[in-house]
């Protein structure tokens, strides 16, 4: 079944999420803003370091406390600020309506319990049910992910699974609640290739089931060519280029995304010579005053230095912050 | 095609698996590397590839003599580096050295940078301080780093300058052979790129061979000269890059190049996808490692074991089909 994709269902308007430390303000987020469609794929790509993640838990409001706040800027899901809301509200949609896959089943699974336990755990917080039908909930949320054998599987502690097993059930726990976004960071940065593959296309399966949005939270430009809708290249706390997912990678229009993009190696073909970024990314409690990638890069003029690039309009839904980027 | 540097020959690892404690009894065992064989020349890169557990930190291990092979040999510049002793061994260690995966913890956090470089030298061999100074300045300079950075500490850097750092470690005593276990996976995206062509550059300049290390396929398709896939503690398959990734043999390399990223939306890939996961190297499957996950095994890939086939000049492929 083709996926379908609907209204928009998050919109992210200027959002500002510091962190207060001893040392200074940290922007991590400074000034984001995107919508999520329903049953559209959305890749953050970026650098670590470059507020990917703290978008992402802004949006889950999870964020460390008490050193990081939202400052500025709204987050609207389905029409309803998330900003605002308490901890306890904030507890009814977390899981339900937005749930989260981390990087490494290893730290995100507890060893101590069963799976079967931390499964019921995320669906008991939602569904005031007997021991019993929550156990039945458990082995189809493993069938679901393919797990085989669910009905033994759920009496296993994490140990006893593998990489690519314990993903899945970490998968099962985010989708147990039918939540209508998952983000997904770094979801298969721990796992082989082809446990990757196996991985990625279960992902898209469940994607198409249940015309779910996912966010992908990565490094790594071959997710995103895989499995993204719409891209959005973060550097320095700041979205730097957004579009279709074609439009980036055939008419990149900002010099992040094109530095980045001509230093991946391909596989596909033979590289003489991969093009290498110089420099570093700027520390974020000391922020350049214009453009935050014109230290390191190639084009940059007097301008670039001084003042911070609106976004222009380069294409259909196609945006580019950059003084050289030609507006269409 | 120079002499090798680096040959190795049937090479076999097995752990034993074992129950109890002092009268401990053997279970079994694990067969992590189970006769393998290839060669290094000098001034070029092999590129190992296969999942995890497939073996190849095994054979990193035993070519830098941390680990005793159960059966086979080992040699660098013909000698068999499991023979060595006492002055022997010293001077081996300088000329095999090796660059690991994360700069954060192969760095010790308490030695300065000038330091941790020299140590190579300072350990192995009979150098006198001012030759080492003189030494770790060079190779600091070798790989981009100034000299005052000599004196800061491994938390003071990035960490592609901390990758940096240990490939100045590693190329202090002139060494041979380097060996390169994921050296770029755990950098940012921006920094890859550097160290990548660092080391590129390096091997230019200096002749020094390297045996890479990855799982990253399009890191193995740029960096090395030849690549051998390992399965299950076997070499299924190898032969030079340009022309392993043109026509790949083995199902296993199909379905691993069909596993990949792509570099683009627009490409699309016949999807392979394997069926379930690497079986354990304990009780490995009988005939062809693979044939319990490979879409064309045959009834005689479970009796049999496939020999190695020269498909064509340098292309290796041990399977039934061919």
């Amino acid at each position: 079944m083709p996926r379908t994709i609907g209204d928009v269902i998050l919109d992210v308007d200027d959002l500002h999420t510091y962190c207060f430390t001893r040392w200074g303000t940290v922007k991590a987020v400074d000034g984001v803003s995107f919508v999520l469609r329903e049953g559209e794929a959305l890749g953050i790509v970026g650098e670590s370091g470059c507020g990917k993640t703290m978008t992402s838990l802004s949006l889950l409001k999870l964020l460390p406390r008490p050193v990081a706040r939202i400052v500025k800027g709204s987050i609207k899901l389905q029409g309803e600020d998330l900003v605002p809301k308490s901890e306890k509200e904030m507890r009814r949609i977390r899981g339900r309506r937005i749930s989260m896959i981390l990087q490494d089943p290893q730290t995100s699974l507890n060893p101590v319990f069963t799976i079967g336990n931390q499964l019921i755990e995320a669906i008991q917080i939602h569904h005031d049910e007997r021991k019993r039908s929550l156990v039945r909930r458990a082995i189809d949320g493993l069938k679901q992910v393919r797990v085989a054998a669910p009905e033994q599987r759920v009496d296993d502690y994490p140990h006893q699974m593998s990489g690519g097993m314990k993903q899945r059930v970490v998968g099962a726990i985010a989708i147990s609640c039918e939540p209508k976004i998952i983000i997904a960071d770094e979801p298969t940065t721990s796992l082989d290739v082809t446990i990757q593959a196996q991985y990625l296309r279960l992902l898209r399966e469940i994607q198409e089931a249940t015309n779910l949005s996912l966010i992908f939270i990565t490094h790594d430009f071959g997710i995103v060519a895989k499995m993204c809708d719409r891209v959005m290249v973060m550097y320095a706390g700041r979205v730097v280029e957004s579009g279709p997912v074609r439009d980036i990678f055939n008419r990149p229009s900002h010099p992040y995304t094109q530095a980045l993009l001509s230093s991946v190696p391909s596989m596909d073909e033979d590289v003489e010579r991969l093009y290498s970024i110089g420099g570093q990314p700027p520390a974020l409690w000391d922020l350049p005053l214009g453009c935050r990638f014109a230290a390191r890069c190639a084009h940059a003029e007097d301008r670039c230095r001084q003042e911070y690039p609106p976004a222009v309009k380069v294409g259909q839904e196609h945006t580019a912050s950059c003084w050289l980027a030609k507006g269409s | 095609m120079s002499a090798p540097v680096l040959q190795v020959q049937a090479l076999k690892k097995h752990f034993p698996v074992t129950q109890g404690v002092i009268w401990s009894k053997v279970l079994g065992w694990v067969k992590a590397v189970d006769g393998i064989t290839f060669s290094v020349p000098q001034g070029e890169t092999l590129a190992i590839v296969g999942e995890s557990g497939c073996g190849k930190t095994t054979t990193a291990k035993l070519i830098l003599r941390l680990e005793e092979p159960t059966e086979g040999h080992v040699l660098v510049d013909g000698q068999d580096i499991h023979t060595l002793k006492g002055g022997a061994l010293k001077s081996y260690r300088t000329t095999v050295q090796a660059v690991f995966q994360d700069p954060w913890s192969s760095l010790s956090p308490r030695m300065r940078v000038r330091d941790i470089v020299a140590e190579p030298l300072v350990i192995n061999g009979d150098v006198a301080s001012d030759i080492v100074k003189a030494r770790v300045a060079e190779a600091l300079d070798r790989v981009g780093l100034r000299p005052q950075q000599a004196n800061l500490y491994p938390h003071e850097f990035s960490g592609g300058q901390r990758q940096r750092i240990a490939v100045a470690s590693a190329l202090v005593s002139n060494p041979k052979l380097i060996i390169l276990d994921e050296p770029v996976s755990a950098l940012d995206v921006s920094i890859r790129a550097q160290i990548m062509n660092l080391l590129v550059d390096l091997q230019k300049q200096y002749g020094v061979s390297y045996l890479l290390i990855a799982h990253h396929l399009a890191t193995t398709r740029y960096m090395a000269n030849e690549v051998a896939v390992m399965y299950l503690g076997k070499i299924v398959e190898r032969a030079r890059t340009k022309e392993l990734f043109k026509s790949p043999l083995h199902p296993y390399t199909k379905a691993l190049f069909s596993a990949a990223l792509p570099a683009h939306p627009d490409v699309v890939r016949e999807e392979i996808v394997l069926s379930g996961e690497v079986p354990s190297p304990i009780n490995p499957p009988s005939g062809c490692r693979f044939h319990p996950r490979c879409a064309f095994a045959m009834p005689k890939c479970a009796q049999e074991e496939p020999k190695d086939l020269d498909m064509a000049p340098g292309h290796m492929v041990a399977c039934h089909l061919y």
